[in-house]
């Protein structure tokens, strides 16, 4: 199981800012290592956020986004206290699904 | 010993276990599932493969489409990319990099009073354009913008 994932949700205004920085390595499948053989893909391919119980952002990943990714959204009509998760699956079936609250 | 009575029962005490997580809300299979992973534009080898993969075959170049990279990126392996779109009901924002191999780098689809905006930290293989893509009321738009690769970091 990967390590979790460090969530931030916080409240500007009336505009939550959600922060994720997910725990990857998001190999290409391209990159060859020290022996000259190819490491296999191995990245995250779908990620969700939902805060409140709804769906907010429903995304898709390549293999071209950085180790470790991190990724920002801007959402309106949160409020202090809602349940923030965040879930990714990667190529492998690999999943794992973390929560924060709106702060 | 009845072996099949016994294989019913197993199943019974299984699914009934299973059936009272889903209603505890230990299980939400609601929230793991994303939408399908779209493999045909994701391993599309070129820009115009991607942009069909995702629907947006042709997008209209827009100003109000921000795209935020930076102009010299030291580390090709972590660049970071920030997109805000100004057209009313944006609904996904894409972004490819035009000269990687596989140029679709992510899509994200926005409902339930999330911004049309995205932020992510990207790999790029070398100079090349970096797009982005949004998508709103039914069309494509565009906006692009080159972000120069220093390979090995001496600012070349």
């Amino acid at each position: 199981m990967a390590d979790p994932m460090k969530i931030r949700a916080q409240l500007k205004g009336d505009v939550a800012e959600i922060r994720v920085l997910m725990s990857h390595a998001m190999e290409t499948g391209q990159r060859k290592d020290a022996a000259g053989a190819t490491v296999p893909a191995h990245f995250i391919q779908s990620m969700t956020i939902d805060v409140g119980g709804k769906r907010v952002v429903d995304g898709q990943v390549g293999g071209s986004v950085s180790r470790n990714p991190v990724f920002g959204f801007k959402m309106k009509g949160a409020k202090a206290g809602d349940k923030v998760v965040v879930s990714w699956i990667d190529n492998k079936g690999e999943k794992r699904t973390d929560e924060a609250a709106v702060a | 010993m009845n072996t099949t009575r016994r294989t019913v029962l197993k199943g019974a005490t299984a699914s009934g276990v299973l059936a009272g997580l889903i209603a505890a809300g230990a299980l939400r299979p609601t929230q793991v599932l994303a939408s399908e992973w779209n493999k045909a534009a994701f391993e599309a080898k070129d820009t115009a493969g991607a942009l069909k993969g995702i629907g947006a075959a042709a997008p209209a170049d827009s100003k109000d489409l921000v795209l935020k990279v930076p102009d010299i990126a030291e580390n090709g392996a972590v660049v970071p990319v920030d997109v805000v779109s100004n057209i009313p009901k944006t609904t996904s924002i894409a972004i490819l990099v035009e000269k990687n191999p596989s140029p679709l780098c992510a899509q994200f689809e926005f409902s339930n009073g999330a911004l049309p905006e995205a932020s992510a930290r990207i790999k790029m293989g070398q100079t090349s354009m970096v797009k982005a893509v949004a998508k709103a009321d039914g069309k494509f738009y565009t906006a692009q913008k080159e972000v120069k690769v220093t390979v090995g970091g001496c600012g070349g």
